[in-house]
């Protein structure tokens, strides 16, 4: 589609200066926040809450209820709709690199080689052999799966059982379920993917990006797993119980020339995903005909950040520059 | 290139050092903020909220090249860096005495984030001029650090006479010949000596060691050699491009490290490229003067190398 065929929403943004990199955003209640680079959460109203005084915020979770962020003090901190902020852990003298939220509001973080999980019974770790690369929950149960190095743990905290451990050779990073469960996906540092269907633990290797993957969202019924790390969208099939084993993916919202995709949010009840792109063009992509709406043109920056809001009535996005919007505030 | 944040590379033996030039470089009034990463907390005595502690893990990529490793804990601790940019002007990282700089050397070009934010200003090697030649024979790794170097702070002059200062000098220039080599004491070089040395900018290399830049000079180590080619005639790009792919994927294994300025046909502009092993990359640097020869120059420093395909090679590719 031509450029100026492309319906613009550009003006119900409300823009928002998060005053650095940021790092995640969400909403707490109906309000749009943003965790930066600075250690900030930076509301859209214009309130902004140290919620790591003198840190940096390294990686940010929302539930709509707490904005979770870990950062390079050693903490774990909660920021919530009124700006309260709450130390959930703290690891003395390192950097707190991933955190985690469960279905029940159960919190993970890792800190080096370290995962930790909070329980009823107290605080549980897990030492694996290299440097956690991502943490995620599986969608139901207390599971936990644990990035590394050559492969994934997968970890039960309640239990004393030595955790399973799906082995590919590389460095995982990010890791996430499939919806149902039956799947679990890294991203890596080369510029690729991998799967692991967990019934009989086969593997699905996605590849052929021209960059690493950063960024990975399902769609709400579970059946696309959509992508960063290319020129366009990258959607790939987990419809059926083989997911995208011998499958293309298909592709959405092409990038303007020498951009590329960084940062992908599926609608949370639509057929639709919200798309960044490394020259800070936000838009927002209809999956059953490639429709494309713009919300932010391609200003400057680079799009680290984007949330629906749990209704999906209303969008937030970030870039590394610290410019921050909201679509129907 | 301009707004890429300088990494500094710190390495050097057991005792050579690093230490006490590190914390020189973090005491001293220079109106410079550094993130610094270490591997060992307690020996740094400044206070520095930037200062980042790392593990060493070397990874290996899946890319079909046995020898592309890298940190993986350095492209960690420099993503999370990058977030708060604006907090400092350079990186400066310090690898353990046992480190192979390669793989650090390597994170700089393999990782599209890093090497898209930040660029590798200079490798620095602190040599331990009392013991350096007792290390030569016993630890692989002090020559590699040594074959590395951008730059090299011969250290600890002062417990060497003046003929074992020269011997040492020799033995690191047949290893490196293109390094700059800054001798002290107590690590205490001029930091201008060390920062902000921009390792594309082989001028500065050419100006101290001109003679070493003149036509397929060879230098006699055990086993590591180094090679400096010229040609006064512009290149042609594409044959250029050819054949340092090859160069880079059959000799590349045994290719510590290479760099070069480059004239192409029709080109205005200097274009620079430095590689470590198989990893190659370049950029146009800048117009070329109209005072200053258009020049040709790349060298190669490595175990092995082939010198006679090298230069046959690189002769190859002056523009019909």
């Amino acid at each position: 589609m031509a450029e100026n065929e492309v319906r613009s929403v550009a003006e119900l943004v409300k823009l928002c200066e998060a005053g650095a990199h940021v790092v995640a955003c969400g909403f707490l209640g109906d309000e749009a926040v943003f965790a930066t680079g600075e250690g900030e959460i930076a509301f859209v109203s214009g309130k902004k809450v140290g919620a790591h005084p003198n840190g940096g915020i390294l990686e940010a979770i929302c539930d709509g209820g707490r904005m979770i962020t870990c950062g390079d003090d050693g903490r774990v901190v909660a920021t919530d709709a009124e700006g309260r902020t709450e130390i959930l852990a703290e690891v003395k003298g390192k950097w707190i690199d991933h955190v985690a939220l469960g279905p029940d509001g159960m919190i993970a973080w890792s800190a080096g080689k370290t995962a930790y999980v909070k329980t009823k019974k107290g605080e549980r770790s897990l030492d694996v052999a290299t440097t956690v690369g991502g943490l995620a929950f599986a969608p139901k149960g207390f599971r936990l799966a644990v990035a590394h190095y050559n492969g994934v743990s997968l970890w039960f905290p309640n239990s004393d059982a030595k955790p399973d451990v799906l082995e590919w050779k590389g460095s995982h990073l990010g890791v996430l379920w499939s919806v149902d469960g039956k799947f679990l996906i890294t991203t890596m540092q080369e510029p690729a993917m991998h799967g692991w269907r967990l019934a009989d633990n086969k593997h699905m290797r996605m590849s052929g990006y021209p960059m690493r993957v950063r960024s990975m969202s399902f769609s709400h019924d579970g059946k696309l797993l959509a992508t960063s790390g290319a020129e366009s969208i990258i959607l790939w099939p987990f419809g059926t119980k083989d997911g995208p084993m011998g499958k293309d993916p298909g592709m959405l919202a092409p990038a303007r020339e020498g951009s590329r995709v960084t940062c992908v949010a599926c609608h949370p009840e639509k057929e639709a995903v919200a798309v960044g792109y490394s020259d800070g063009m936000v838009m927002m992509a209809r999956i059953s005909d490639a429709a494309e709406i713009l919300i932010r043109g391609p200003e400057g920056g680079e799009v680290t950040a984007l949330a629906w809001r749990k209704d999906g009535a209303a969008l937030a996005y970030g870039t590394d520059e610290g410019k921050a919007g909201v679509l129907n505030p | 290139m301009s707004d890429k944040i300088p990494v500094t590379v710190l390495t050097g033996y057991f005792g050579a050092g690093k230490t006490t030039l590190l914390n020189r470089i973090l005491s001293e009034p220079h109106g410079k903020k550094y993130a610094v990463i270490v591997n060992e907390f307690g020996e740094i005595g400044i206070d520095n909220d930037l200062i980042v502690g790392a593990d060493e893990e070397v990874f290996e990529m899946n890319n079909g090249c046995v020898c592309c490793t890298v940190r993986g804990d350095l492209i960690r601790i420099i993503d999370g860096l990058l977030k708060r940019k604006g907090k400092f002007d350079g990186i400066l990282v310090e690898t353990t005495g046992l480190a192979d700089p390669a793989p650090v050397a390597q994170t700089f070009f393999v990782d599209e984030t890093v090497s898209g934010k930040t660029s590798l200003d200079a490798v620095v090697t602190v040599v331990d001029a009392k013991w350096l030649n007792d290390r030569l024979k016993d630890a692989p790794e002090a020559k590699n650090q040594i074959a590395f170097a951008d730059v090299i702070v011969l250290n600890k002059t002062d417990l060497v006479t003046p003929d074992e200062l020269k011997d040492v000098e020799l033995r690191i220039r047949a290893i490196n010949p293109f390094a700059k080599i800054h001798k002290t004491s107590r690590s205490a070089v001029a930091l201008d000596d060390v920062l902000s040395q921009g390792a594309f900018d082989l001028d500065r290399i050419l100006a101290i060691e001109p003679h070493f830049l003149e036509g397929g000079h060879h230098h006699h180590d055990e086993d590591v050699q180094s090679f400096s080619f010229s040609a006064d005639a512009p290149l042609d790009a594409k044959t250029f491009f050819a054949w340092i792919d090859n160069v880079s994927q059959i000799q590349g294994p045994n290719i510590l490290r290479a760099k070069g300025i480059l004239s192409f046909k029709d080109d205005p502009q200097r274009y620079v490229m430095q590689g470590v092993h198989m990893m190659f990359e370049g950029d146009h640097q800048r117009d070329w003067r109209e005072d200053e020869k258009r020049e040709s120059r790349i060298v190669f420093i490595g175990r092995d190398l082939n010198q006679k395909a090298l230069q046959e090679g690189f002769e190859a590719c002056i523009a019909k």
